[in-house]
């Protein structure tokens, strides 16, 4: 049995057999092998969405163009956006999270091991029955029967009388079963944190990142419930005789909408939450300053959390509801604004007066912080409800949203990537490509998410398999595409990085960005039981006074 | 980090909003530049209808605003970077420990509450003005029909029966005549905008739902569907002609007319009314009186068939009565499988409809 969440290949170590190797990691209740598996999982689900975003750019490369017929163009980004939601950007900040909190807060292991194990099985078991629908129906060469009613999966479209087959079923099924691994994981964060934080460590003297996944996990089990409501609600419509979004019965398409943004809004909040906890525990440390704020960023969090439950209808603003229903959640759309805005504020103010270090989690951080500034500034629009009314389905909408979610979360994600990895596999990512991939995507990111909004003003609908040759439409559209290739490098050079470094990256130690919270107080990889000894804190940033002893937080806050 | 890399850092900040500047150039350009026929463009920043132009002023009160905001955050957050990086020969000391400032936080707490409120009533009063316009008596009524994958337009008080070409009258603002219109669906979901004219609003089955526009200046106008509806959700493609009131009158008296019928097409009539066309398909003053499919009665009078996906030409509506999949795989017009003689017929018959 290895004593190591993940053993560094070296000279010295018998080989073992890798049928008891594989049934170790895939009978295992460890946190950090689960948040391992979690986190390999997404990213090979990101590198197959991303070959879809890109047969997308491709087919739009010109108007009229033919490189995939509508059927199959539909499925793709039907595909794209449910597996790049439910099986990359889900599974990856639930690893991270898995990985990080119980060493964050001094423990041993989650509060369910078990219910842990479970829950990644369900979301990776949803991810396979969502893939195996590409080889029902027409078969491979056809893309099969992959669903392509969007990844809204808007009644009636879903109705058995507009899709007719079984596809719709396999975004159903997939999408509620990862739902309950979702559940399991939000159920197991919030009993950790609670239960399970080292002497010393009140709530108040937690991480940032413990805070803010226990908001996203207090969303998770409010949210999904909505989601698996209405998804058992539509098979009952399609399979057993009933009528609740059968609108040629009576049902109501906009009750679908209601049930499917209530939860869908509070997702995307569920996604970019755990970003802000990578960002919030990354600054600090390459500022070499505190959080600005501390007590002002978790109530803001918690703010954003219950906020967020009352906007979702601003994605509706199109469908006819009455001036005041238009208008309340145009205010509060904006609200929301507010408390996301502080957020910024304390960032910087995290900098202001520090000694930045351009090292790469820093770089993708500071990415982080001047795009998700301007997907927040272009949400303030779409928030205006009559400027919504001409920006909704349309590509301005389309850049928004990849705006926040690659512009922010992604470039979060990555720079959670470059920080941990050093703890997680006890190798450093190198610099240089580290460098070349920020770089390079950065670059890609901007050529790509900038130049669409402009399509989106000019007129261009979404989800549409190909357009007329309108002035200007084209030539946008091959910029984005060009720009999407650009990503698509970035990416391999990432990838590269990864596998490159995990054999020949320079050892890390224990703490090689010198940074204050737990999880860089036990070796890289840490043990398999964490702590030695559980630690007892007495302030936010107990290795700052370990390692300021004359001058400790303690003091302070 | 080498001073070399700081300074690559922040050229490469000046380069992104050079880039964004560039892009904005790019943008204006093209929503200022002009064409022989600038309604050729669906620019939502170019209003020809008061809904339009309602939500182009508040856009560009809500772009100041944020434009604003962006200017001053993307400054601070460049002069940080710039000033507050680690210089080389750094003493390798712990710059001071700021935890917080509670007047800091409630600065940048109450200045945005207040934005938000000042935003948030200019855009109720647009909300208001366009969802709760009364509608004059001389509105013309238009009822609109969402179809997969093209569009019906009734003109209820006038005995019309259409597909996928609106006609409206131009509306004087001194005397407006504007359009209002009833938006229902036959299917799925689906979504009416002219960008030009105004935002959009969605056609949703079983739901009534009401846009409005007065468009002040004739032209052909360009939308489409905007909420995906399924496999042709792309070719569901919208004209709004624009018409004088002159014009507008012609339209409707030929509307109005029952379908022409020459003696030199009764062999393609007879194919059209003893064949499944009729089931589909309607053709006024005659026994063809389907509804699933457009109305044929004044095919001729349009310039585009399948919704937009193809030129009205002979050769066309060849090619789509015959397979229809060669212009619109997944539509739900069926290949109607004639012989030659009997499609030849057919179309010259097509071709007389008016």
């Amino acid at each position: 049995m290895s004593s190591d969440a993940m053993a560094i290949p070296s000279a010295g170590t018998a080989a073992r057999p890798w049928v008891e190797v594989m049934h170790e990691w895939v009978t295992t209740v460890d946190h950090k092998r689960l948040g391992i598996l979690y986190i390999v999982y997404a990213l090979l689900f990101l590198v197959v969405a991303g070959l879809e975003a890109m047969v997308i750019r491709i087919q739009l490369i010109r108007a009229h163009n033919d490189f995939v017929s509508p059927q199959v163009f539909n499925r793709m980004f039907t595909m794209h956006g449910t597996t790049m939601i439910f099986f990359v950007a889900m599974p990856v900040l639930f690893g991270f999270a898995n990985y990080l909190i119980p060493l964050m807060i001094g423990a041993r292991d989650m509060a369910f091991p078990r219910l842990n194990a479970f829950s990644f099985w369900l979301t990776a078991f949803g991810g396979l029955l969502l893939y195996f629908s590409f080889l029902g129906g027409n078969g491979l060469y056809g893309a099969g029967n992959a669903p392509d009613v969007g990844w809204w999966a808007y009644a009636p479209l879903t109705a058995k009388a507009f899709s007719p087959g079984p596809s719709s079923d396999y975004w159903t099924i997939a999408v509620l079963v990862s739902g309950f691994g979702s559940m399991g994981t939000a159920i197991n964060l919030i009993a950790t944190i609670f239960c399970m934080r080292c002497p010393g460590m009140t709530l108040n003297r937690m991480p940032l990142f413990a805070w803010l996944n226990l908001v996203m996990s207090g969303l998770v089990l409010i949210t999904i419930t909505p989601l698996t409501a209405a998804q058992i609600m539509l098979m009952v419509d399609r399979y057993l005789g009933g009528h609740f979004f059968d609108t040629q019965a009576g049902g109501s398409a906009a009750i679908w909408m209601h049930f499917f943004w209530i939860f869908g809004h509070p997702e995307v909040y569920i996604l970019i939450i755990p970003s802000f906890a990578f960002v919030s525990e990354i600054v600090p440390v390459f500022s070499r300053k505190p959080i600005f704020g501390y007590s002002v960023m978790v109530a803001a969090t918690v703010c954003i959390g219950f906020l967020s439950m009352s906007v979702w209808a601003h994605h509706m603003f199109t469908i006819g509801m009455s001036a005041y229903s238009n208008s309340f959640f145009a205010i509060t759309s904006m609200a929301i604004g507010v408390p996301t805005g502080i957020k910024i504020f304390n960032w910087l103010a995290t900098m202001w007066g520090g000694k930045i270090q351009f090292k790469t989690p820093m770089l993708f951080c500071i990415g982080f912080l001047f795009q998700f500034l301007i997907a927040g500034l272009t949400g303030i629009m779409l928030a205006s409800a009559p400027f919504d009314w001409q920006l909704s389905l349309s590509y301005f909408v389309v850049a928004h949203f990849h705006y926040v979610i690659v512009g922010g979360i992604l470039f979060a994600l990555f720079a959670a990537f470059y920080y941990w990895y050093p703890k997680i596999t006890g190798r450093m990512l190198s610099e240089t490509l580290g460098k070349i991939h920020f770089w390079l995507f950065l670059i890609g990111f901007h050529v790509t998410f900038d130049v669409m909004h402009i399509p989106g003003l000019l007129g261009m609908p979404r989800r549409i398999y190909t357009y007329e040759p309108r002035p200007g439409w084209e030539t946008l559209n091959l910029i984005v595409t060009i720009g999407a290739f650009i990503q698509g490098a970035a990416v391999l050079v990432f990838v590269a990085n990864l596998i490159l470094s995990f054999f020949k990256g320079a050892k890390a130690g224990n703490d090689p960005w010198d940074a204050w919270t737990l999880e860089w107080s036990v070796s890289s990889p840490p043990p398999a039981y964490n702590f030695a000894s559980i630690p007892t804190v007495a302030s936010r940033r107990p290795l700052w006074d370990l390692k300021h002893p004359e001058d400790p937080d303690s003091r302070y806050e | 980090m080498r001073r070399s890399e700081q300074t690559r850092v922040v050229v490469a900040r000046l380069a992104g909003i050079a880039v964004l500047l560039g892009g904005g150039l790019l943008a204006a350009s093209l929503c200022f530049g002009s064409p022989q026929n600038p309604s050729q463009i669906p620019n939502i920043f170019d209003p020809r209808s008061t809904p339009a132009k309602a939500i182009f002023h508040l856009s560009q009160f809500v772009l100041a605003i944020t434009g604003l905001i962006f200017a001053v955050v993307f400054g601070l957050l460049t002069y940080v970077l710039v000033k507050y990086r680690k210089r080389p020969g750094d003493s390798g000391r712990e710059p001071t420990q700021v935890y917080g400032s509670t007047q800091i936080e409630l600065a940048w707490t109450v200045i945005p509450i207040l934005i938000v409120v000042v935003l948030f009533l200019a855009t109720a009063r647009v909300i208001h003005s366009i969802q709760d316009a009364p509608k004059p008596a001389s509105a013309l009524e238009v009822v609109a029909i969402g179809h997969q994958f093209w569009w019906e337009f009734r003109y209820p008080r006038l005995g019309i029966v259409t597909a996928n070409e609106l006609h409206v009258p131009v509306s004087d603002p001194a005397q407006p005549t504007p359009t209002f219109l009833t938006l229902l669906s036959a299917d799925t979901d689906h979504s009416f905008w002219i960008p030009q004219l105004g935002g959009k609003t969605d056609l949703i089955p079983n739901r009534v739902n009401n846009m409005w526009m007065d468009p002040y200046q004739t032209g052909l106008y360009f939308g489409q569907c905007a909420q995906y509806c399924g496999t042709q959700h792309a070719k569901m493609l919208l004209r709004v002609y624009v018409d004088s009131s002159g014009e507008f009158d012609a339209w409707v008296r030929a509307q109005q007319q029952p379908a022409v019928r020459d003696k030199d097409v009764s062999a393609g009539r007879r194919v059209f009314e003893t064949t499944a066309c009729i089931n589909c398909h309607a053709v006024g003053g005659s026994v063809a009186n389907g509804r699933f499919g457009p109305d044929l009665t004044h095919l001729m009078s349009r310039q585009t068939i399948a919704s937009g996906a193809a030129d009205n030409t002979k050769a066309n509506l060849r090619l789509w009565v015959q397979t229809p999949d060669a212009i619109k795989p997944g539509s739900l017009m069926p290949a109607m499988q004639l012989s030659k003689a009997d499609l030849d017929a057919l179309v010259d018959y097509l071709v007389t409809l008016r």
